[in-house]
């Protein structure tokens, strides 16, 4: 076939699945922001936004952050949690110390500087690979957690180690409410998101994913690997960052390192092996799992056992369930239910 | 005649005592196509390694395009126009092969990461120019049926020609082809035989190729380097080689 001929069939073959499922998709995705902006401040409780709503979003964003870093450049971390505690700190501190920055400035602020932290942190990837690079994360996960415990200038020398959090104001706007405290953490994980997905779509983000599977053949043509896994390390750790400092102020409302320690660094890393590695959608999907689960199984149990099952029987089924699952699907689908939903969409692939 | 692209003077590899290319000299001219070929353990895939910095010479030195390559690494040698594709299609298995092909185009790529994040104008610019030149080869390889395909669900053969067209598309000055027909059939050879030569005709690239099949390397290549245990046995056009008594000994049998 001549190649111009292959180019005109190729163009058929190649976009023709494609068509139906990119309007679809948009569409989709414009549901589901008129539903989480508009529908659901017309209709949810104080208890759907404290306990469901903010947690699961600012988990999603944490868990994406992790992605970036683990899913998409293949750079293993359990340093999450760290992440999350700088950008909780850094954000305490610039509202604190620099009162006239507006919100949005010190929260993404915050966000840098838990890049910057993450980039160092990263600096053993350019010569540890694989699982082991896990060692020096976890080192990074216990020291920062230390730091931020022992050195009372972070908390500006409060004398109890939970610091509350300054109020949230906002163009006049006082934040503090559920709905404000939602429309906060909807807003920043949004834009991040957005930020998220062009970049996984760009240059970077192909560098990322040719580092992930196969980093010599991608050293050898061209692609600049250090900067991609330091680029990696950096973005993923700013957005656990932004995530970490929406959990201390529009979740928790108070700053503690303890909130940060590596059972959170677990629970991203499961958000994500769950949701799916390599996937934008998987973290979100991870989180709403992770999220929902626990409040299932209380309801469940409640409903079905009348009760019979006590707080921490449920802890502990919930544990047994998590690790279930994550044995499940690494053997099974390495690529989570973001893959599993996919597939469901169109049984045809 | 006399432009050699790539010229090797007494290069020497060894690992760990074991000595696998012995003071090799040879040289390359712009814009032909030369095989190497030996029996398998002969050095033939180390020297594509020295040649594209994944694996330093002990001794003697490598020039390309009239300057010496002195320790060179993988991404520099990218970097001065050195593509290269692998034995066993190294390809990355979890993209598809368009963004394949455009990851080849990494080395080009000026443009940085908050202009990526913020999808600015030169960004733009830039990811239309890197599609339209991933489009033209996937054209020139006849892969556009297979554009949006996950590499690692296409048979072998289409993946070898991925792993050409991601090397292709940066438009590099030399090609290393290590064993680019290695499990193929014969027409998938013919196949690629022809973008092989239509690479050169077209766009001018000196290829440097290892290939087993002595029936496509004699009809492919210019020039053929004969090796046997890191020595080179024979150099010259392939009637000349085919018909030394040296290498017929070493590598190709009794004669015909």
């Amino acid at each position: 076939m001549p190649p111009a001929l292959a180019t005109l069939s190729g163009l058929g073959a190649g976009r023709r699945p494609a068509l139906p499922a990119l309007p679809a998709r948009t569409a989709g995705l414009a549901l589901l922001l008129a539903v989480a902006f508009v529908a659901i401040p017309l209709t949810a409780t104080d208890y759907w936004y404290n306990a469901i709503l903010i947690p699961f979003l600012i988990m999603a964003l944490a868990g994406l952050g992790l992605n970036l870093t683990m899913g998409y450049a293949g750079q293993a971390s359990l340093g999450t949690g760290a992440f999350m505690a700088v950008g909780a700190y850094a954000t305490y501190n610039l509202l604190l110390r620099l009162p006239e920055l507006p919100l949005p400035v010190s929260l993404a602020g915050g966000g840098l500087i838990a890049g910057a932290v993450g980039l160092v942190v990263g600096l053993p990837s350019l010569r540890i690979k694989g699982f082991y690079l896990i060692a020096p994360t976890l080192a990074a996960q216990f020291l920062i957690e230390w730091i931020f415990n022992q050195v009372g200038w972070f908390s500006n020398y409060a004398t109890s180690s939970a610091i509350s959090a300054p109020r949230l104001v906002f163009l006049g706007h006082d934040l503090s409410s559920p709905a404000g405290r939602y429309a906060l953490t909807l807003t920043s994980v949004t834009v991040v998101t957005v930020v998220a997905w062009r970049l996984v779509g760009s240059q970077t983000g192909r560098n990322w994913r040719a580092v992930r599977d196969g980093e010599t053949a991608a050293a050898v043509i061209g692609v600049p690997v250090a900067r991609a896994k330091l680029s990696a390390f950096f973005v993923g750790a700013a957005v656990s960052g932004i995530a970490g400092a929406l959990w201390a102020f529009a979740y928790l409302g108070t700053v503690d390192a303890r909130s940060f320690d590596l059972d959170r660094s677990f629970q991203a890393l499961f958000i994500i092996i769950i949701g799916g590695l390599g996937s934008l959608s998987g973290s979100f999907i991870g989180a709403a799992f992770i999220v929902l689960l626990p409040i299932l199984l209380t309801h469940l149990s409640n409903a079905a056992l009348g009760g019979a099952l006590d707080g921490g029987q449920i802890s502990n089924l919930q544990r047994i369930i998590f690790g279930a699952l994550i044995i499940g699907f690494l053997i099974k689908e390495p690529n989570g239910l973001a893959a599993l939903l996919g597939r469901l969409r169109r049984p045809a692939c | 005649m006399a432009d050699p692209i790539l010229e090797l003077s007494d290069v020497s590899l060894s690992f760990k005592g074991l000595k696998a290319i012995h003071a090799l000299s040879f040289s390359v001219e712009r814009g032909e196509i030369c095989a190497l070929i030996g029996p398998n353990g002969a050095g033939k895939s180390s020297l594509l390694n020295i040649l594209n910095g994944v694996y330093r010479a002990d001794e003697g030195h490598v020039a390309f395009d009239g300057e010496r390559l002195r320790s060179i690494r993988p991404g520099a040698a990218a970097r001065r126009g050195i593509g290269r594709t692998f034995q066993h299609a190294a390809l990355f298995s979890g993209l598809s092969v368009f963004d394949n092909v455009l990851a080849g185009l990494a080395r080009h790529s000026r443009t940085t990461l908050v202009e990526h994040a913020l999808g600015l104008p030169r960004d733009a610019a830039e990811a239309r120019r890197f599609r339209a030149a991933a489009e033209e080869t996937l054209g020139f390889l006849e892969l556009t049926p297979y554009r949006d395909r996950i590499v690692a669900t296409l048979p072998y053969g289409i993946q070898k020609r991925v792993d050409l067209a991601r090397a292709l598309v940066a438009r590099p000055t030399l090609l290393l082809l290590d064993e680019p027909m290695a499990g193929m059939n014969g027409e998938e050879k013919r196949a690629m035989a022809r973008f092989i030569a239509a690479a050169r005709d077209e766009r001018g690239t000196t290829i440097v190729l290892i290939e087993h099949d002595i029936g496509v390397v004699m009809s492919l290549s210019d020039h053929v380097v004969v090796l046997d245990y890191g020595r080179k046995v024979g150099d010259g056009p392939p009637d000349a080689v085919r018909n030394d008594p040296a290498v017929i000994a070493a590598y190709l049998g009794k004669p015909h």
